[in-house]
């Protein structure tokens, strides 16, 4: 999905220095953002960070404490949940118990006073999109969970709204049905053309499904972009380390060009050299961040003095389609490296306290000021 | 292991006899023929000469007849107020006075019952003298009464209903369109119906062996059932007393049986559609 490119000349959602205060609790502070058109766009940060806040706003259960929402242009301050041109879905799917599937979601349309014949029209188009057409009599206490989560889908996108707000849409499935999931959230939401806002906490959740990534963390937005872009160039220490793995060494520039970069940090013997400039005052105190899918392993010294270091393997993990080596540093450090396994034969890999050379290109770590 | 099942069953047996040995004995005494209570009269029990007495005597009827109106709009009126109390204090969020009203609205199930009947009985006499409301008393003031001390039951049972379902399901209710009282008729409503079934029973209980309450602001004409019961036991126990009790046992006993069985047949229907969707995936 991150090879889509984002259609930015529709702003759908637009979000104007919205902060939310619970008493002295400030759980959404100050974040203005814009969502386009037809993007699925994951609001992505741990628990308490303010996600679901600002999505609550969003459906109106909430109202801001100050700074504006938009919707299409309109100013939703004042506009009851139930006005409101967007749809939500529950993380606990809300499913009422007391009525069939088929009942669940006609509801929303029975709202809007259609026609029977014609809610009954949409209702079977609905399930049969999600695949529900058979359980249609059924309650949501006879259903598996997987069907709960397609009948609280059907139910929001049954209204067509533009935008649907989704939480935590997959937090209750088991991972098989997740990734399944995944992709049939994804078709869905290209075949109606409805713009999805997604909160998670789930880093692997946020990459497959999201056009663009909104972290947050302690109320703010601190990093918004592609899956890629926030993956490769996390712009503070926070971003690099929540998603994904990463290796962090505190240093201290020593050579600072416009083209390239040294840097020394304590736990390496050789300095690091970065291909491309950064800003930041000179002998600043910096972050190197390392992912542990870019740091070559080998039993062999790398030619050059620096982007290198040396250690032992102290702990392997086998996760099938590849490998996780701890190596202890001769400055006690230990670094993660990722190794995907090519060879089906063991015989070649490195094992338990082999001394091993670590190397990586220049243009891999990334230097953080923050 | 055999010794403590011996134990155990003894103890449970204990227990049970305990219990319902006081009313097991009223309910043989009740076939009894003679006129004096405790003496038994072997030659001709049992007898259904005091059930046939029972029928013949209207003022009994007719107080049973007033008992039973009076618990029927008892509990229809606390289910009302309570399941509005009950509403407010489980999901209108915290609200200035909260505790105050949480507070004002159960007090009435620790008061003592004497003090509650003469608060009433000087609030309605004091009524009557300023706005010429309610006229005496009579049953419309002994509902009233019961209303305010059953409604506190209902407020509880309601509020631990809606405390156990997830307040999720009226925002999405709204989230689909749906105004605020058409959540409350179509979403919560429907659901909390078992508490308001089980808070109208209890309602009706409580207000149908109401005696202390009653007695203070009942008027001539209005005397209940368990007021009719007490004056006439305190003339001296006869034996249609024992009668008229045991068919109220029965009758309650009834009511258990039959709702038990009922709630076991939902739960084993439940049981079974949720293994159906189990392996039905």
């Amino acid at each position: 999905m991150s090879q889509k490119t984002i259609d930015r000349s529709h702003e759908y959602v637009r979000i104007e220095g919205v902060t939310k205060r619970f008493g002295d609790f400030v759980a959404v502070d100050n974040v203005s953002l814009s969502i386009f058109k037809g993007e699925i766009f994951c609001l992505l940060g741990g628990s308490g960070c303010g996600k679901t806040t600002l999505l609550r706003m969003l459906a109106g259960f909430e109202s801001p404490t100050s700074g504006r929402l938009l919707i299409d242009g309109q100013d939703m301050a004042g506009i009851p949940p139930y006005d409101r041109p967007v749809n939500m879905m529950f993380q606990s799917y809300a499913l009422f118990p007391h009525m069939t599937v088929e009942k669940n979601v006609a509801f929303g349309l029975e709202q809007e006073g259609l026609s029977k014949a014609e809610i009954a029209k949409r209702v079977g188009e609905m399930l049969d999109i999600v695949r529900l057409g058979d359980f249609a009599r059924r309650k949501p206490h006879q259903l598996s969970g997987g069907q709960r989560q397609r009948v609280a889908l059907a139910r929001a996108l049954v209204k067509r709204p533009k935008l649907l707000l989704l939480d935590e849409p997959l937090g209750a499935l088991d991972k098989k049905l997740r990734e399944h999931t995944q992709f049939e959230l994804i078709n869905l939401q290209e075949q109606l053309g409805v713009t999805f806002v997604v909160v998670t906490h789930d880093q692997e959740e946020a990459m497959t499904l999201a056009t663009r990534i909104g972290v947050m963390n302690k109320g703010q937005i601190v990093q918004v972009g592609t899956p890629t872009d926030i993956y490769e160039f996390p712009n503070s220490r926070f971003v690099a380390d929540f998603i994904g793995s990463v290796n962090m060494f505190d240093g201290q520039l020593v050579e600072d060009e416009p083209g390239h970069v040294r840097i020394r940090c304590n736990e390496l013997e050789a300095t690091v050299f970065v291909s491309h400039g950064i800003s930041a005052p000179p002998e600043a105190k910096v972050s190197v961040a390392i992912r542990p899918e870019k740091i070559e392993m080998s039993r062999s010294a790398p030619v050059g003095t620096e982007n290198c270091a040396k250690g032992v393997v102290k702990e392997i993990a086998y996760m099938g389609d590849l490998s996780v080596y701890l190596v202890r540093l001769e400055s006690g450090r230990m670094v993660r490296v990722t190794i995907p396994n090519v060879e089906r034969h063991a015989d070649e890999r490195i094992v338990w306290e082999e001394t091993v050379h670590l190397s990586w290109r220049p243009s891999s770590p990334v230097v953080l000021t923050i | 292991m055999n010794n403590r099942g011996w134990f155990r069953n003894g103890m449970l047996g204990l227990g049970l006899a305990f219990l319902y040995i006081p009313i097991l004995s009223m309910m043989v005494f009740s076939f009894n023929n003679s006129r004096l209570v405790t003496v038994w009269d072997a030659e001709n029990s049992p007898t259904l000469r005091w059930y046939v007495r029972l029928l013949e005597n209207d003022q009994l009827l007719g107080a049973a007849w007033i008992s039973v109106q009076i618990a029927a709009m008892t509990a229809t009126g606390a289910v009302i107020l309570g399941t509005i109390a009950g509403l407010v204090l489980a999901r209108f969020g915290p609200f200035r006075g909260r505790a105050f009203l949480s507070a004002m609205t159960t007090a009435p199930l620790v008061m003592p019952e004497v003090i509650t009947g003469i608060a009433m009985l000087l609030l309605f006499v004091s009524l009557e003298q300023l706005i010429g409301w309610p006229e005496g008393r009579g049953m419309l003031t002994i509902t009233i009464a019961h209303i305010t001390f059953a409604m506190a039951y209902v407020t509880v049972v309601v509020q631990s209903r809606l405390a156990g379902f997830d307040d999720a399901l009226e925002e999405a209710a709204l989230d689909l369109g749906a105004k605020p009282a058409t959540v409350f008729f179509r979403i919560t409503l429907p659901l909390i119906v078992p508490a308001l079934v089980s808070g109208w029973l209890l309602a009706f209980t409580l207000s149908w062996d109401d005696v202390v309450i009653s007695q203070f602001v009942s008027g001539p004409g209005s005397s209940t059932l368990p007021m009719e019961i007490f004056s006439r036991v305190r003339r001296g126990v006869s034996p249609d007393i024992n009668a008229l009790a045991t068919i109220l046992v029965l009758i309650v006993a009834t009511g258990v049986v039959l709702s038990t069985l009922y709630m076991k047949h939902e739960e084993k229907r439940r049981l079974r559609e949720e293994q159906m969707a189990r392996s039905g995936n």
